[in-house]
């Protein structure tokens, strides 16, 4: 055995070439100094940040705590903090990977700063990540969050799978960070289309950190979604029928179950491509009966519903957005719930509107574009529901109804260019061109991220106790709507002119003032970021000041307004009985709400479980052994796996009692903050004086 | 007995077993739930499976690499097992003695070992033939569906012995109970699966 | 191509053809694309369109002409006018009502206007539940008609209607280059796809390596072109004229270099192009075809095979058989391509690609 193949079984295909600044050592012509730079600040800022976190968490020995309060945590609010906390993160790599991108096109004519390589990268890891790495966190740990609480549970139904999902998703995320210090990313694109992908024109380790990252993140996401299902269908409160359930969690059982059937195909699709590439199957080449189109086909089956899966979510923080800023129950409430089951059940059938220009017939495509139409109507039905919801209201403009508002206008534009696309004869002239990139970012950022953010704000007090702080709300929301208009508009038209997506340079003159536009709203887009983020910091330094320990600070109409904030582990001392819609609304209506229960009992919960980190570290294990073909890493770390299900088996001793006086005690003392806080009016909702007890006899009781 | 109350499709443990009964109505059809997951899983790959059927590209087919007395073999032995899962779940509801439990459950796996002992020895008969997977599009495809539920029986017979140890270690208390549950409803699943295996792959291919 | 000079491969050049303002084009496209009862909104909204676009593309329009919004053969035309339509019909009865609607709510039931009505249980109507379903439906069936009819009608694989059999070409996706393969004529170019005006032309794609799309915006449809695999296009080319012609699907790093010039030609220029291509043009032997199999630009392959150079920047070949086009959809399927073994050199992470994606230098554009 030569010591090169004793080197490969131990570090696999690294080399020193994988690392971002060794081209540029060895051949520092300014396009390697110029790439090599970025890419090694990039890496040296990953390697920093994890560097001072763990410095941080040593220096201030919390590790213990981060150990037993977080990670091992299996409450399910815990746990949707750490997915939007994982968001976050993704969110920043991944704008600045954008503001990277468009600065390149600007300056695009003949040339730019960054290498065609890199820029592959670039797209591919921003889209990777803004959809699985950001989006789908987001919103599974909104949901995690709020859901139960919403539904009047003590937890998801199964908080140790929540857990292992949690992990999965965060060590997916950490396989794509690590692909910024080892290696290369793919430069395939989001959806990774072979034959490209495959092993033939793609060796290196770039598509396989992509389909490892997408098969952990995938199966992550499958499990939330059989487990927020099962929550939904098994553990609401008693007298909580499906149709008194609120709109979010109604969203949350549409995206679940469209989770359950449209992960499988990803998959199938990205498993199909690994065995092509690691074990020379022929799936998807070119040559001995491969047929790419079979992935592309697998690939929309899970990506169609991908987005209705991201955006249902969304549209559910929006009813609650609307109805509870304008103070009137929902529109439409039935018509709302039609509406999102009809949009998650269409969302199977209109794959195809991804690739009418495949060469299949004009009946197919007339088909599959009359059915992309379709989801056009319960769409378009709430938008006018959210619209009625206004109509006879007393409407606040804070920071989530402006993302509502900016929600509403441009995604009516987004929705317009969706129709356009859904035409296959003009499809066949905007397909691949930027007209297409300018469309998806036109719903999903309007539709998707402003959702998100505005329920970030939304339920902010709930979670910490503490509003946020409302000018910097305000200002990052007008930067974001402004941003994304200025940075997408323009990509409508030079879709129009012929560019295609994905072109690092151009020879057109006539395509820069336009892409210098979009670079500046990247800009804004940056600076709406870093808003949020300064916001975060100002509202934690007037946390006191902004204390809503009452926990109804927004004159909330469902269940999770009516625990302190934030709320106790347990959720609710004793289990609500609900009798209507808006139950929160309605308790507060008869003045049942903040009144002690006939009895306390014991409640038992869940302890903690080292299963889910210790799944997600072997899954990353795993995972990275996959990609650098270290094959003993792989086998230890499934071997690894195995055990640890199978000790799981056999533990047996795994819930926890907190004693009824201990809750009583709890509950008795909150219920002494609601007695003493003031009842504060609507108008004085973003001031101090709020502290989350809603008055009722001025707006709410009124009429 | 005419009380009952069904939580679930499939056997429910019922009222002789009041505490898991209650909580397998969570348990089970969360399940359920993921198995209509793993179901769509096998759809699309049988999917995949049937649209590269003649995608043979001068490789071996069908008609070459199949062994239809082996397949008939594998399945009356899967069937046995799945046969004889059903009686360890009717002696766990009705409360016969462990050993009998057990004694099924043993014989299960056995069956299960035997399944995938001859399901193994025909693949390297079809890799002698030349069929292994990177010689066609149809090949991979079989590559990917046949070994998919093998890798889902070794999988439930590995967790069937841990079951047994489980057995052997605590009795039969809620938690093993709800295990062998689900494992029953896994593996009748496989059975099903393989039945569209043995139709779709074997019989079609072979007609 | 008003000078066919002397000189080797002068007369290639000088293909650019009178330019036509769009106005021009207006008048002189068929009527048949168009329903004659909605002509004039039409050419109202395509004169507002044509007026933003024109500043769009500021000195580009005189150049290349690279949008169907100024459509310079029957299908593309078809195309912008289906797309005026949509655009409009959402316009109106989308984007209008919801545009109009959204500021009075806002405005008349802002918090603290007490004087407009308050009705905080109002949530259930049925006639206006009636009217959020049945607007929405009435607008998708009429948009529906229009998909169906015109995905008929534009068809990609569907012959253009003409008095003249169409002009068969092939085209083979390289990377970062096409081929085209004129049959009948026995010739092959890269770089410039000509064509002839007023008549149609079909196309048969396929790739020789990853997936490619094809695409000329100001002509018509784009289409897929895949290794294996044929498909077809129908384009045809109403006034003389150059037209940028793309790959749109990324294909790696010399993606951005996969572009060409569709040129327009009279038919009688068009059969002197020809005679020109088969007087001046390479003979194509295995050399050759190897190089454009290889991963390359086409400076690069020029680059490469200096005796393949002309004056514009194309490649032209000669002496190309009918049977290279199903040679080469017959070799990938069965993964013999020529030029493409190469590329398979084993996995490496290494930063520095060892194989067909290794980056074209720097602006291969500015190279000789």
């Amino acid at each position: 055995m030569s010591t090169a193949s004793i080197v490969y079984d131990i570090i696999g295909r690294f080399t020193m070439h994988s690392l971002p600044f060794y081209d540029m050592v060895q051949n520092p012509t300014k396009e390697n100094l110029i790439n090599g730079s970025i890419a090694g600040f990039a890496a040296c800022v990953a390697v920093g940040g994890l560097v001072i976190v763990v410095a941080g968490i040593t220096y201030l020995k919390k590790w213990r705590w981060l150990w037993s309060e977080w990670l091992t945590s299996t409450d399910h609010k815990k746990i949707g903090i750490m997915y939007v906390v994982i968001a976050f993160v993704m969110m920043g790599r991944a704008i600045i990977e954008a503001i990277l991108m468009r600065a390149q096109q600007a300056w695009g004519l003949d040339g730019g700063f960054l290498s065609p390589n890199h820029f592959g990268q670039l797209f591919s890891t921003h889209g990777t990540i803004m959809i699985f790495f950001m989006a789908m966190p987001f919103l599974i740990g909104v949901i995690n969050y709020v859901m139960p609480l919403q539904i009047g549970a003590r937890d998801v139904s199964f908080p140790v799978l929540n857990s292992i999902s949690l992990m999965l998703t965060a060590a997916g995320a950490i396989l794509i960070m690590a692909s910024l210090v080892f290696g290369q990313f793919s430069t395939g694109g989001w959806f990774g289309y072979p034959p490209y992908t495959e092993a033939h024109f793609l060796p290196g380790v770039g598509p396989d950190y992509w389909i490892w990252a997408l098969s952990l993140s995938g199966l992550g996401s499958t499990l939330t979604g059989i487990n927020f299902a099962v929550t939904i269908f098994k553990e609401r409160a008693p007298g909580m029928k499906l149709f008194y359930m609120p709109l979010f969690t109604w969203a949350a059982l549409c995206t679940s179950i469209m989770m359950i059937f449209a992960m499988p195909p990803l998959t199938v699709a990205t498993a199909q491509l690994a065995l092509d590439r690691y074990l020379g199957f022929h799936y998807f080449t070119n040559e001995l009966g491969g047929d790419m189109m079979h992935f592309v086909n697998l690939f929309w089956i899970f990506g169609h519903p991908e987005v209705y899966i991201l955006i249902i979510p969304a549209f559910g923080i929006y009813s609650e957005v609307f109805s509870t800023y304008s103070g009137k129950a929902l529109f439409g409430y039935a018509s709302m719930v039609l509406a999102i089951m009809c949009i998650a059940i269409l969302s199977f059938t209109v794959w195809v509107h991804h690739f009418f220009t495949m060469g299949q017939g004009p009946s197919i495509n007339a088909v599959y574009g009359i059915a992309s139409m379709l989801i056009g109507i319960p769409t378009g039905v709430k938008i006018y529901d959210w619209m009625w919801t206004m109509f006879r209201g007393r409407v606040r403009i804070t920071a989530p109804m402006i993302y509502a508002i900016g929600f509403i206008v441009l995604f009516v534009l987004g929705g317009m260019s969706g129709i356009v696309l859904a035409n296959p004869s003009v499809d066949f002239q905007v397909h691949n061109t930027d007209f297409l990139v300018a469309h998806f970012h036109n719903v999903i950022i309007p539709g998707v991220l402003f959702g998100l953010i505005a329920g970030y704000h939304f339920w902010f007090p709930k979670v910490f106790g503490y509003r946020l702080d409302e000018r910097w709300g305000i200002f990052a929301a007008c930067c974001w709507t402004l941003g994304f208009m200025l940075a997408f508009f323009p990509l409508y038209a030079l879709g129009i002119m012929g560019l295609p997506r994905r072109t690092v340079a151009y020879a057109q003159p006539a395509y820069v003032p336009l892409e210098m536009a979009a670079f500046g709203g990247a800009l804004l887009i940056g600076v709406a970021l870093l808003s949020l983020l300064i916001q975060l910091v100002v509202s934690y330094l007037h946390r006191d000041e902004n204390r809503v320990p009452v926990g109804d600070p927004w004159d909330g109409r469902s269940l999770e307004w009516a625990c302190a904030a934030p709320p106790p582990e347990y959720n609710f001392p004793v289990i609500p009985m609900v009798s209507d819609r808006d139950a929160f609304t309605a308790a507060k209506a008869f003045g049942t709400a903040y009144l002690p229960p006939a009895e306390y009992v014991d409640i038992t919960l869940p302890k903690n479980a080292a299963m889910g980190p210790v799944i997600g570290a072997l899954g990353f294990a795993i995972a990275f052994g996959l990609v650098w073909h270290i094959w003993w890493l792989v086998c230890l770390a499934t071997l690894g796996a195995f055990a640890t299900m199978i000790v799981r088996g056999f533990a047996r001793d795994t819930t926890k009692t907190i004693p009824a006086a201990e809750v009583e005690a709890e509950y008795e003392q909150w219920l002494e903050v609601v007695r003493a806080a003031t009842p504060v009016t609507r108008a004085d909702e973003t001031r101090p004086v709020n502290q989350g007890l809603a008055d009722q006899t001025a707006l709410g009781a009124a009429s | 007995m005419s009380q009952e109350v069904f939580h679930y499709p499939g056997l429910n443990l019922g009222k002789a077993h009041p505490r898991t009964h209650a909580i397998a109505q969570t348990t089970i059809f969360g399940f359920w739930v993921f198995l209509m997951s793993d179901a769509i899983l096998f759809g699309l790959v049988f999917s995949s499976y049937v649209t590269s059927v003649h995608a043979t590209a001068g490789a071996p087919g069908p008609k070459q690499l199949f062994d239809i007395t082996s397949v008939f073999a594998e399945t009356l032995l899967l069937l046995a097992s799945s046969f004889t899962f059903g009686m360890a779940s009717l002696s766990m509801k009705y409360s016969h003695s462990k050993r009998r439990l057990v004694g099924w459950l043993v014989l299960t796996l056995v069956l299960g070992a035997g399944f995938l002992g001859l399901e193994t020895h025909d693949f390297l008969t079809m890799v002698a033939k030349g069929g292994a997977p990177e010689h066609s599009g149809f090949l991979s495809a079989f590559w990917d569906l046949v070994p998919l539920h093998g890798l889902h029986v070794t999988g439930g017979s590995i967790w069937l012995i841990c079951l047994l140890g489980q057995i052997k270690r605590y009795g039969l208390d809620t938690r093993t109970k709800l295990d062998i549950m689900r494992l029953a409803l896994f593996w009748h699943f496989l059975d099903i699966v393989w039945i569209a295996i043995f139709t779709v792959v074997y019989l079609a291919g072979l007609a | 191509m008003r000078v066919v000079g002397p000189g080797v491969r002068r007369w290639i050049v000088n293909t650019q053809p009178r330019h036509r303002p769009a106005t021009a084009a207006d008048r002189s496209c068929p009527r048949r694309w168009v329903g004659a009862r909605f002509a004039w909104t039409v050419s109202l909204a395509r004169c507002i369109a044509l007026a933003v676009l024109v500043l769009m593309l500021g000195s580009c329009v005189g150049n290349e002409h690279m949008s169907f919004l100024d459509p310079q053969g029957p299908v593309a035309h078809a195309e912008a006018v289906h797309f005026y339509w949509i655009v409009g019909i959402m316009a109106v009865f989308v984007a209008g009502p919801i545009f109009l609607a959204l500021p009075f709510f806002l405005w008349r039931y802002r918090y603290g206007n007490a004087r407009a009505k308050y009705a905080p249980n109002w949530k259930d109507s049925a006639p206006v539940i009636a009217f959020t379903w049945i607007g929405p439906v009435l607008i998708v069936c009429g948009l529906g008609y229009f998909v169906w009819t015109d995905s008929h009608r534009l068809n990609p694989y569907r012959a253009l209607a003409s008095n003249q059999p169409p002009l068969q070409m092939q085209v083979i996706g390289y990377d970062w280059k096409w081929l085209f393969i004129y049959p009948k004529q026995g010739i092959a170019t890269i770089g410039t796809m000509a064509l002839p005006v007023g008549r149609p032309v079909t196309l048969h794609l396929t790739s020789a390596t990853v997936m490619q799309s094809f695409f000329i915006p100001a002509l018509g449809s784009q289409i897929y072109a895949m290794g294996g695999m044929v498909t077809r296009l129908n384009l045809e080319a109403m006034h003389p004229g150059r037209y940028l012609g793309e790959n749109t699907m990324y294909n790696g790093n010399g993606f951005h270099f996969q572009k060409f010039t569709a040129v327009g030609m009279t038919p009688d220029r068009f059969k002197a192009w020809v005679k020109q291509v088969k007087f001046n043009g390479t003979p194509i032997d295995a050399r050759i075809l190897t190089a454009i199999g290889t991963c390359s630009t086409r400076e690069q392959m020029i680059a490469a095979m200096p005796s393949l150079a002309s004056t514009d920047g194309a490649i032209y070949l000669k002496d190309v058989s009918p049977g290279l086009f199903p040679a080469i959809v017959k070799a990938v399927k069965q993964g013999t391509t020529p030029g493409l073994a190469h590329a398979a050199q084993g996995g490496s992470g290494s930063r520095r690609s060892t194989t067909c994606k290794t980056p074209p230098p720097r602006l291969a554009r500015a190279e000789p």
